[in-house]
């Protein structure tokens, strides 16, 4: 099987269920920009923007430990929580699987 | 502040900058305006130490120097530059009579207008704290600093922790009479020898560090007076008084007033006509990441084609049945103004 489940968290707190390819070498950014998601990745994935905030409500502990780079970068915005991500880091794979994010956005 | 000049420039990304060249072959002067308060727009504030591999006869050159390469490219026909600032308006006069106004009242008056402004405005990320805009605007609240004299001897607060929060802090420390560093995290990332300054700082009492902090009230009337800062492990609460807070938590941009100066847009993009980008309103063009057209690459080099076609068509609208043919840089050399 090459699908996983990423649950997205609205804002309203409802909850959309995505079924995401593993084998296409997306990152979690390019997949939600994909599915209409206002995400502006202005640095097209490079962790240089912050733009594609997520907080992981739920699977972090299932997650890659984040990267020097990756928490550089997010500990400049005013929003990061103790689950951030840059979703432009998480590559889909496995370890996605059933994650649920909530789009944080650029922080504007 | 009045500002005239032949072309007016929304934005001094690099695409902008090579237009100064282009307009100053063909004796066109130029004035630009970013709300930057430096120049190379996305190259400079993204990625100035990334280094760029498609740009023709570089086979790789960092983005800040191919920045300091366009300025001094653009040198010989002495630009002019309002950095700082952002355009709110534009208003067609008449042909060949425009009005560009900013958001501090400068007017800049040309006789062609060029779009340069990329992604959009480059605009600062706010923190959570409710009470903002009453201090925004002179009264407290910066997002950019522009003129560090302004805070000599002055109470400030600056919050963040990137590299920008750390070099401002390092400058200022010597300037104000007293600061404090607000960080959210219990530690920097940023430029090691940076941080290395700002913890020697503190130690020797020089500012004051507040680590696991955030911002949780403002205080004044008119004016800005005071903070609160929340620590966000223990939530015990500091007050501390002061004359300035500055949140540097990095800039993101937005399409912003372009939206409104009645051009085609179409996703965030401003639509235009491949013979010379030019806009639906003559005398308008747009270049760069701004615009938009059948095909369109985001890309610096087509950004640079855009730049001298358009400058050949804005000679032809300002100089209304003036024959010119073109000549290569190598015939004439580079004349200045
Ligand atoms: C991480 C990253 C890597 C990249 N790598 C490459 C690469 O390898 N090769 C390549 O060719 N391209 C690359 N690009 C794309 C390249 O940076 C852009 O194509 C280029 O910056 C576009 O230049 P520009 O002058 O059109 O606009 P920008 O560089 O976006 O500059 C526009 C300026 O206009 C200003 N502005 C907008 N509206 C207003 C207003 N109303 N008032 C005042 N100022 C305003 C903005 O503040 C901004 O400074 C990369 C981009 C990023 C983010
Ligand atoms: S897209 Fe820029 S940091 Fe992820």
């Amino acid at each position: 099987m090459t699908d996983i489940k990423i649950n997205v968290q609205n804002p309203d707190g409802s909850i959309i269920t995505l079924e995401a390819p593993t084998d296409m070498g997306l990152s979690l950014m390019e997949f939600l920009k994909g599915n209409e998601y206002d995400i502006l990745a202005t640095c097209g994935g490079m962790a240089l923007c912050a733009t594609c905030h997520v907080q992981v409500i739920s699977g972090i502990e299932k997650l890659k430990e984040i990267s020097d780079d990756e928490f550089a970068m997010l500990d400049t915005l005013p929003n990061i929580t103790e689950t951030s991500r840059l979703s432009c880091q998480l590559k889909l794979a496995n370890e996605l699987d059933n994650i649920t994010v909530k789009i944080m956005g650029d922080g504007l | 502040m009045k500002i005239e000049t032949d072309i007016a420039i929304v934005g001094a990304g690099p695409v902008a900058l090579f237009a100064i060249f282009e307009a100053g072959l063909l004796k066109m002067r130029c004035h630009l305006i970013d709300y930057l308060p430096q120049p190379g727009g996305q190259l400079s504030e993204i990625y100035p130490k990334k280094p760029i591999y498609d740009i023709p006869g570089f086979p790789t050159i960092d983005a800040q120097e191919l920045v300091n390469n366009l300025m001094k490219q653009a040198e010989p026909f002495k630009p002019s530059f309002t950095l700082g600032e952002r355009v709110e308006t534009l208003n067609k006069i008449d042909e060949r009579n425009f009005i560009l106004k900013t958001n501090l009242g400068t007017e800049v008056h040309s006789k062609v207008v060029v779009i340069a402004g990329g992604l959009g405005c480059f605009e600062p990320r706010k923190p959570e704290v409710s009470g903002l805009e009453k201090y925004e605007n002179g009264k407290g609240i910066n997002y950019m600093i522009l003129d560090p004299e302004k805070y000599r001897n002055k109470k400030m607060v600056i919050a963040g922790g990137g590299d920008s929060a750390l070099d401002w802090t390092i400058f200022l420390s010597n300037v104000c009479s007293e600061l404090t560093l607000v960080h959210r995290s219990e530690s920097f990332r940023g430029a090691p020898d940076s941080v290395n300054k700002v913890m020697k700082l503190a130690e020797d009492g020089k500012i004051k560090l507040l680590l696991n902090s955030a911002l949780s009230e403002l205080q004044g009337n008119d004016l800005l007076e005071g903070v609160e800062i929340n620590n966000i492990k223990t939530n015990e609460k500091t007050s501390i008084k002061t004359d300035y807070l500055i949140p540097l938590f990095g800039l993101s941009p937005k399409l912003g007033p372009i939206e409104n100066w009645g051009l085609k847009i179409d996703k965030n993009a401003i639509e235009v006509n491949t013979d010379d980008y030019s806009t639906n309103i003559e005398g308008v063009y747009a270049i760069g990441d701004i615009n938009t057209y059948k095909n369109k690459l985001k890309l610096i080099l087509c950004g640079f084609h855009e730049a001298a076609l358009m400058s050949h068509s804005a000679y032809k609208y300002m100089n209304p049945g003036v024959k010119y043919t073109m000549k290569y840089t190598t015939v004439n050399g580079v004349n200045t103004f």
